[in-house]
């Protein structure tokens, strides 16, 4: 099976590290999975797997992880020209107001991407006033937590697979 | 009235989510199908039971964590306790720190290192190989992360193989992952 972490991250097939994987393939895989889950779900409820991808490509770009930043726009790609019509893969675009479900899934996702140590209730309340149902707050913070864990993990295997 | 913590910990809070946890008795099928496994074996929260909304991801996520923290071989199970409270100090999970500062206190036998952490952060006087873990875990924490190989290096200086990096990156990215759940989707409170 190929593992889009260790593809985006460049990890080499030999050696130490390939070694240090190999012992934890179980929860590599899991890991695959568990991307799997959260960016291309059987039931994806009212957060379309399009949205999913533009917004992991947008995590991606904040934490400037260029390997998965790129698998995600190609991801986001294969759903057509008018898949990201307000360009939200790109940080700091907004959607326009009047698109409330989206711009609330857009503030939440940028606030714990980059400070999630300053959400609070309020910003719970926020995504259920704007109209999105408990289910699929739940699935949004679920990717969200996903793809930042995957990003860092990317992050340390590539250092990892480029030194000598 | 219970209150809601602000203050780093080790004393276990309660958890009190801000969405309506799953009524396990009229769970879907696929929802009791994740809920079958817990994360480190305990009986089914509020948290858990929060996350079954979304059960695709609940079934893999907990045998993920259970294996990240528990596989054999490797990284100590210390050194993984350590790396998930390194994350949760930074993203200012205090339930997550609570829980595994409390399993980590329980696995050295002693209290101080956790203390200095919660007082001090980064700046806690520790002996290096501590000190380094620490350090690392909490760099990688931020946003965007930072990585670099003078990072991993102050790994190996301590003493560190490619496998226990591997380990630390997985149990701290672990919690990066956690808090932004459990952080996010409710809070600490202390018990009644």
């Amino acid at each position: 099976m190929t593992h889009v972490l260790e593809q985006a991250a460049n990890v080499p097939t030999t050696g130490p590290l390939a070694d240090a994987l190999a012992v934890r393939h179980k929860l590599m895989d899991l890991t695959q999975a568990s991307y799997e889950a959260a960016l291309l779900p059987g039931d994806a409820g009212q957060v379309p797997i399009a949205i999913r991808a533009a917004l992991a490509c947008r995590m991606a770009r904040i934490c400037q992880q260029a390997g998965l930043a790129q698998h995600y726009a190609d991801l986001l790609a294969g759903y057509g020209s008018d898949a990201d019509p307000y360009q939200l893969a790109e940080p700091g675009n907004q959607p326009p107001a009047s698109e409330k479900c989206l711009s609330a899934m857009v503030t939440y996702v940028d606030l714990v991407t980059q400070r999630p140590r300053d959400a609070t209730k309020e910003d719970i309340q926020a995504l259920s006033e704007a109209g999105i149902e408990e289910s699929d707050i739940v699935r949004l913070a679920g990717l969200v937590a996903f793809v930042n864990y995957q990003l860092r993990v990317a992050a340390v295997l590539s250092v990892m697979g480029e030194a000598k | 009235m219970s209150r809601v913590i602000h203050k780093f910990t080790s004393r276990i809070p309660t958890w009190r989510p801000y969405i309506t946890p799953i009524d396990f008795d009229n769970a879907t099928p696929a929802q009791r199908e994740a809920l079958k496994e817990t994360p480190s074996n305990t009986k089914i929260s509020d948290y858990v039971l929060v996350l079954a909304h979304d059960p695709e991801s609940l079934r893999i996520r907990t045998s993920l964590f259970n294996g990240i923290m528990y596989d054999k071989g490797g990284l100590s199970r210390d050194e993984r306790e350590l790396g998930a409270v390194a994350a949760s100090v930074v993203n200012r999970c205090i339930y997550c720190a609570a829980v595994h500062a409390h399993r980590y206190n329980n696995i050295v036998g002693d209290e101080k290192v956790m203390q200095d952490i919660f007082l001090r952060g980064k700046e806690a006087d520790l002996e290096p190989r501590i000190r380094a873990i620490l350090k690392f875990a909490m760099r990688l924490s931020e946003c965007p992360p930072n990585v670099t190989d003078n990072d991993i290096q102050s790994l190996r200086d301590v003493g560190l193989e490619d496998q226990e990096i591997v380990d630390l990156t997985l149990s701290t990215t672990l919690f990066g992952w956690a808090n932004r759940l459990m952080h996010t989707l409710g809070e600490p409170v202390s018990n009644l």
